[in-house]
């Protein structure tokens, strides 16, 4: 039996009857056609998922689709406001990618975290995004990435 | 910060990479991204068992279940007349190879062996139906630990394996050996457990299979680092399906670190499912299934010995090691522990007598296969760990003992004792400035102060080498691999000067479309932006092998240079003949032909390719269009060297290893974009740091798989690292026209060793001579007290 849900996605409005036990992720995914917020684990371990619900970060593997009612959510494709989220450019300038597949959650954790301390220390940045797994660079390039778009926010 | 940059001195800078922006947008679309009309999803039931004889399957609750197409056991594989085997790639002599079929027929063999398939509607109720299938099992023991395996008495994975032995393998001479340590002053002796390792690319496998009845022919979009490999896998031993109609897709990939290399069962599942039921089908895994599936990696336990002279001289060096393979044979899984293993004994030594000896072992667990180094990881930390336990049994400094050993810059190439030539190399170059930027000097009396006041710092090194570009086709084919090991390229060159280049390899978070296109900017003097670089459709590329073994550069890269100097060649005679010159009297450069000394009468690129599009006036034999294809295999493998050294604090009270500082100096030869290197070495320290602190895979007595998921099993979280300090020297390859090595997995294959050295070195004054990986709090304690 479906449940009515109203809810908020990147600025537009979406009225859907899921199944209770739908998650948000697969919401995203296969109702709304939001690929880029991805599933990488089935324990909330990788922070793939990550999605901004009400502003703030949250694993969308970890929230049922009707837990969303009435909220807005913005996932990565929401980010870019006709030009790149400084987040976004920060990951391209400095090379806090390889494989793709964690950044788009991982550059949403990024956005949380400068939205609650602006000007975080390495240490700050690297115990803030322990929810987001990356096995590619090593997280080297994804500090120094926060970094940048923290000088940029803040500048 | 780099801005993208045109022509000829592209090559070797910074250029952002190009692949970027999709990815940073979410636009990107990997397998599970993709759906298509009609499509069913395929979920696969996996034996709770590590060994278990089914007597019994009862589906009849799953089928009847709202929303469920069917489900298949491998007697409806069986009964469709495919082959449906899950072959082995590389034979090794006397090797026992066992019947692996998509679907377990009566026993199950570790835990996460398939067992049946469900096709439904949708995700959820695929899921829901594995629930409902009723598996009758009857039990028996198990087996994980690959010595002891090799016992009498143990459980067979196969009756026809007895003590479990897939094969028997040797390398270098066991009788020299043997004298050397005879007349051995020193011995230097180590019993080594290399930890098993979940390779965890952050993309779980999936497969998108679209099987089209009417023309017979199959779409198979998946996670791969090979498509080419898995076509002709899939043609020869899955489903029996004519290879050229099959078309595998690489679309995004989200990482691999091997794991995606390997030909496993379920993507070839899902096309037969799509076969059998003439619509698309889609199997994701779930982390836990990736965990339960995806080859392994390592899985070591060994004896290896030093044999050292009243000079500090390493005069032999023997190894004897017991490999898991897992349950069955994995695709290249008997190549890793044995030529991508016991060649690479000699380290950066010049070893005058080498053995080691190789049980690849069968065990109740996942097949194990290459994982990111694949072979090389264990060598290097084998011989490192042995060259500082050989400083301590001599009372050299390892520095020291190092430096007495290293194959000296002026005899190359070198031939070792265990097959490989080395090419070039410059070991103590690397060493000297390695230990300049880490302070090795003022360190010791740091350590020595801190010590007083009961803090423990400890240095390591690591002084590596590797062989990857794999490979020279004979000599892999020589060594038993059923592949070649060629790369092919095809540079396009279109009538407006805008070019396309496709390569057989096949990249997952490399950087390719930026590195290719650097490479063939610099060749054709053309913009970098007017070049596409297309990889990863087997539909599109000629034959290539993939993406692994550090090759993409080596030999995708060197594919890529040859057939752009074709295409030069063929621009210069047909710009000779619009010039009315002399071919040997132009010159190329920027893009443009001209007569030595008339650079104002030019034809460029663009210009030429026009007329060669155009073919109104071409040198007589000359054919229209401007393209070349190049098939490069290349001559020897390429060897990647340098120096890593990691610095810890032990903690005395809790045990707790601080990785404080990790410095890495490789020598890659040239290199065509730093901060991509950078990337790669960044990405393989730290997983090789994940295994020397963090990561194992754990199975208890009975060969169940105890670190099942992200929760269980340690991959590195960002404050589990430092940040890295990297450097480099450049020795080029001497034998490839870029003069690239590989780099994709020295940070993984270096840095093991390097931690663990610098704990050890922290844990002296405790008389600890070796700690296995990895390196544990607990275990760090128990050593210390």
């Amino acid at each position: 039996m479906g449940i009515s849900i109203e809810l908020e996605v990147n600025g537009a409005g979406v009225s859907k009857e899921v199944e209770p036990r739908l998650l948000l992720a697969h919401l995203l995914r296969e109702e709304l056609g939001l690929t880029g917020t991805k599933i990488g684990c089935d324990t909330s371990q990788c922070g793939s998922c990550t999605i901004l619900l009400d502003g703030q970060a949250v694993k969308s593997c970890t929230v049922l689709a009707v837990q969303a009612d009435g909220s807005e959510i913005t996932t990565i494709e929401g980010l870019a406001n006709g030009e790149y989220h400084p987040v976004q450019q920060a990951f391209w300038d400095n090379h806090g990618l390889q494989c793709g597949f964690c950044t788009p959650g991982m550059i949403i954790s990024c956005v949380d975290l400068l939205s609650t301390n602006p000007q975080p220390s390495e240490d700050e940045i690297r115990h803030g995004l322990e929810g987001n797994l990356c096995r590619c660079t090593g997280y080297h390039n994804i500090v120094r990435a926060v970094q940048d778009a923290a000088e940029t926010m803040n500048g | 910060m780099a801005g993208e940059s045109n022509g000829a001195g592209v090559f070797g800078s910074s250029i952002r990479r190009r692949e970027d922006p999709e990815l940073i947008t979410g636009r990107a679309k990997y397998t599970d991204d993709l759906q298509l009309p009609n499509m069913a999803y395929c979920t696969i039931l996996r034996s709770d068992y590590a060994h278990a004889k089914i007597n019994s399957i009862d589906a009849s609750a799953a089928e009847a279940l709202d929303g469920v197409i069917a489900v298949y056991t491998a007697s409806d594989i069986a009964d469709s007349g495919v082959p449906g085997g899950i072959p082995v790639g590389w034979l090794l002599p006397d090797m026992v190879i066992p019947e692996h079929f998509m679907l377990a027929k009566d026993t199950t063999r570790y835990v996460g062996d398939g067992v049946a398939i469900v096709v439904a509607d949708d995700l959820y109720t695929a899921h829901d139906a594995l629930e409902l299938i009723y598996v009758d099992y009857d039990p028996r023991d198990g087996v994980a630990d690959p010595k002891k395996a090799t016992e009498d008495g143990a459980p067979l994975v196969h009756d026809e394996a007895p003590n479990n032995i897939a094969f028997d393998w040797e390398i270098g001479d066991k009788e020299s050996t043997d004298a050397a340590f005879a007349n051995a002053a020193h011995v230097a002796s180590l019993d080594i457990v290399n930890n098993r390792l979940i390779p965890n690319a952050m993309e779980p496998r999936a497969a998108l299979a679209d099987y089209n009845s009417i023309t017979g022919e199959l779409v198979l979009y998946m996670t791969t680092q090979n498509p080419h490999i898995h076509r002709l896998l899939i043609s020869l031993a899955s489903l029996g399906l004519p290879e050229h109609k099959i078309r595998v897709i690489a679309p995004e990939v989200g990482g691999g670190f091997g794991s995606k290399i390997h030909h496993y069962a379920d993507e070839a599942i899902a096309a037969w499912a799509s076969m059998q039921l003439g619509r698309p089908v889609k199997w994701t895994a779930t982390r836990t299934e990736t965990y339960l599936t995806d080859a392994h990696g390592r899985d070591h336990v060994t004896h290896a010995e030093m044999a050292v002279d009243a000079n500090g001289k390493f005069i032999g060096l023997r190894v004897d090691t017991y490999a898991a393979m897992g349950a069955y044979l994995s695709t290249f899984a008997p190549a890793v522990p044995t030529y991508l293993y016991g060649t690479l004994m000699s380290g950066e030594y010049d070893l005058p007598a080498i053995h080691c000896h190789v049980y690849g072992v069968f065990t109740h667990t996942v097949p194990v296969d290459a994982y990111r180094g694949a072979g090389r990881p264990e060598a290097t930390f084998v011989v490192e760990r042995l060259v500082d336990e050989a400083a301590r049994v001599t009372g050299l400094d390892p520095a020291e003992i190092r430096r007495r050993n290293f194959v000296a810059p002026d005899n190359f190439p070198f031939q070792t004792q265990v097959a490989l030539a080395y090419d070039s190399g410059n070991y103590e170059g690397a060493l000297d400035k390695a230990l300049e930027e880490i302070g090795y000097a003022d360190f010791r009396s740091e350590q020595a102060a801190a010590r007083e006041q009961g803090r423990y710092l400890g240095i390591g090194l690591s002084t590596y080498i590797e062989a990857c570009g794999l490979a020279p086709s004979a000599v892999v084919g020589s060594l038993g691999a059923q592949a070649g090991q060629w790369e092919s390229a095809v540079v396009r060159v279109h009538a407006t000067g805008k070019v396309t280049v496709y390569s057989g390899c096949s990249g997952h978070g490399q950087g390719h479309e930026t590195t290719y296109a650097q490479i063939v900017a610099s060749a054709l003097g053309v913009p970098y932006e007017d070049i596409d670089v297309i990889e990863g459709d087997s539909g599109v590329m000629p034959h290539g092998w993939g993406t692994y073994g550090s090759r993409s550069a080596a030999t995708g890269g060197s594919a890529i240079a040859s057939a752009a100097e074709k295409v030069v060649d063929k621009a210069r005679t047909i710009a000779a003949h619009l010039l009315e010159a002399a071919e040997e009297d132009l010159e190329f450069e920027d893009g443009s032909f001209f007569v030595k000394g008339s650079p104002d009468q030019a034809q460029s690129l663009p210009d030429v390719a026009l007329q060669a599009y155009l073919a109104h006036n071409l040198p007589k034999g000359i054919e229209p269009a401007l393209e070349a294809t190049s098939f490069y295999d290349p001559e020897n493998f390429v060897f990647p060297f340098g120096t890593h050294i990691a610095v810890v604090e032990v903690c005395a009270n809790t045990g707790n290893v601080e990785l404080q500082r990790y410095l890495a100096v490789d020598d890659v030869g040239n290199v065509i974009n730093p901060m991509i290197v950078d990337g790669q070495v960044h990405g393989g320290i730290a997983q090789g740091v994940g295994q020397s602190l963090y990561e194992t895979a754990v199975y208890d007595e009975g060969a169940n798989l105890l670190s099942g998921t992200m929760l269980d099993y340690a991959v590195p979280k960002a404050h589990f690292l430092p940040s890295f300090e990297t450097d480099r020297t450049v020795t080029p390859c001497p034998h490839n026209p870029l003069g690239v090595k590989g780099v994709g997995e020295a940070g993984t294959i270096a840095s093991p060793a390097a931690v663990v050295n610098a704990v050890v070195d922290a844990l002296s004054p405790f008389g600890v001579n070796h700690i296995d990986m990895p390196v544990t709090s607990e275990k760090v304690w128990n050593a210390m007290n």
